[in-house]
């Protein structure tokens, strides 16, 4: 059984999560009409036997969106962060509407 | 390579059995190598037969990182059957059938395969209406195929949950009598032993660590027993394809999953056949020593980690004694797990690659060990050829891009969900 560290529940088992697999793959625009992008978005994955960004879904408490660092290979987690505090960080605040 | 038989057995008996040869010899690399295949599981091991037998190309190895059999050749659950729907896999899988149905001699190893019948259940009349699809496309392809009403199921597995208060009441199932299990080991042993008898090198202990190029072409492997020169070399290491598909360069739809499988102490005989719940994900038969081997979902999180999670277990644990009451005091023997390459449409990737001299077989997800000697028969073909097997035209890596997904569950493009 894993154990993630909730920012907000704390130490909890993976079993209350729901997998939202990987978390390093960025979507491309809505109006982005070349298809080998989306390919890559949809399908391409890193699979890598290692250090792993993925999402996790805390639906048996805060139901945040988690991204969690976990090594593929032995499960340990390196880090575990709050979805839209990094994609907050990767894109700025949207202006409030005039 | 000395044939055995009934009379091998009583000649050696002669000398107390002491003089058997070893099944395949101790080989180590030579320099080079028409053909090398890396990965020594099922898949790779007839291939390499398959080029021996089918094309006559006899310089050949299969790379092995640690032994034979070690991998999810045997670790599955050993049901063998090829009730598919979609065009592409319902050929593929029974041309896998009729090659099982002759495997033993063929390979002059018994690998026990045992057509005992398997069924999966329906629980409403709606899925049974979807099984009956399913039936009806079987039968127009030459397969066995029958579809049971309640009573006929009763009649066959009365063992089964058939109680008022079943929480997913038994409607009836579609029943393929050909289906049914085989000896994993042995396929993975006789396999070898015969691609050995065509002069194949089998070369356990020997990982894979790089390729070597010529320009855009491969024309070798770096491993941990030294470089080797190949002509072509062809991949078979589902589990692990991601991992040496990126040294050589190419991008995947494959994310690599936990499977875990299940077997219980021996009972005297109890099912007869390959069960299938379809009201979860189950699936049992019954060991010749007697032990229920059972499995279910993956563990459902990105893994190379070769075991499984306690939640699983018990997961699969409710499946089993909704639909098998009989058996929720049955203790378990010892659960394991294997690594299985998922992609986004549960169906494998076997193909030639972009990339001069490679050759890719797989994405098996978990239905790899029924494929076994269709996909050897088939990716040895698209070695030798350069062009895929008409039967494996389309598990070409290509589809992803193109739409052509053949997605038997319509479970949409997330691996772990497949």
């Amino acid at each position: 059984m894993l154990r993630i560290e909730c920012p907000c529940c704390g130490l909890r088992d993976h079993d209350e999560f729901r997998y939202g697999g990987d978390a390093s793959v960025t979507r491309p625009a809505h109006d982005d009409p070349d298809p080998e992008a989306w390919y890559r978005y949809v399908y391409v994955r890193a699979n890598p036997a290692g250090l792993h960004r993925e999402f996790w879904q805390h639906v048996i408490g805060c139901r945040q969106w988690l991204v969690v660092e976990r090594d593929t290979r032995n499960h340990a987690i390196a880090s575990v962060e709050l979805a839209r505090q990094l994609s907050a960080r990767k894109s700025p605040a949207r202006k409030p509407p005039a | 390579m000395a044939r055995y038989s009934a009379f091998s057995i009583l000649r050696n008996a002669l000398s107390g059995q002491k003089n058997w040869q070893r099944a395949w010899r101790a080989a180590e690399p030579k320099p080079s190598y028409d053909v090398i295949v890396i990965g020594g599981g099922g898949h790779g091991l007839a291939t390499a037969f398959y080029l021996a037998e089918n094309h006559g190309i006899r310089n050949v190895a299969v790379l092995e990182k640690a032994y034979i059999g070690g991998g999810n050749v045997g670790r599955n659950t050993t049901v063998i059957r090829s009730n598919y729907l979609l065009d592409g896999n319902t050929q593929f899988y029974e041309f896998s059938m009729k090659l099982w149905e002759n495997m033993s001699r063929a390979l002059n190893f018994n690998v026990m395969f045992s057509q005992r019948g398997q069924l999966v259940t329906a629980h409403s009349a709606d899925q049974l209406d979807g099984f009956s699809h399913r039936a009806n496309i079987m039968r127009l392809n030459g397969i066995d195929a029958d579809i049971l009403d309640r009573d006929e199921v009763r009649r066959l597995v009365p063992y089964l949950d058939f109680s008022d208060t079943a929480r997913f009441p038994i409607h009836g199932a579609i029943f393929q009598g050909r289906a049914g299990t085989a000896r994993h080991d042995a396929v993975a042993w006789g396999y070898a032993r015969a691609a050995d008898g065509h002069g194949v090198d089998i070369i356990q202990n020997c990982e894979v660590t790089g390729f070597l190029r010529d320009g855009d072409r491969i024309i070798g492997v770096e491993t941990t027993k030294g470089r080797i020169g190949a002509g072509k070399v062809g991949l078979a290491v589902a589990g692990h394809t991601s991992v040496l598909g990126a040294k050589a360069g190419l991008e995947l739809p494959i994310e690599s999953h936990v499977l875990q499988a299940f077997v219980t102490e021996p009972l005297k005989p109890l099912v007869d056949h390959v069960v299938a719940y379809g009201a979860d994900h189950f699936y049992v038969s019954q060991s010749d020593k007697g032990g229920l081997v059972f499995g279910g979902n993956l563990d459902g999180y990105n893994s190379y980690a070769q075991r499984g999670n306690l939640g699983v277990v018990r997961e699969v644990a409710e499946a089993a004694i909704a639909l098998m009451p009989c058996i929720s005091r049955v203790r378990l023997l010892r659960h394991w797990g294997g690594v299985m390459d998922m992609t986004p449409d549960a169906s494998p990737i076997i193909c030639p690659t972009p990339i001069e001299g490679l050759f890719l077989n797989g994405g098996w997800c978990y239905g790899g060990f029924k494929a076994t000697p269709a996909s050897g028969w088939c990716f040895a073909h698209t070695i030798v050829t350069g062009r895929p097997h008409p039967l494996i035209a389309a598990y070409g890596l290509d589809r992803f891009r193109t739409g052509h997904t053949l997605d038997e569950a319509g479970a949409g493009p997330s691996a772990w969900l497949q």
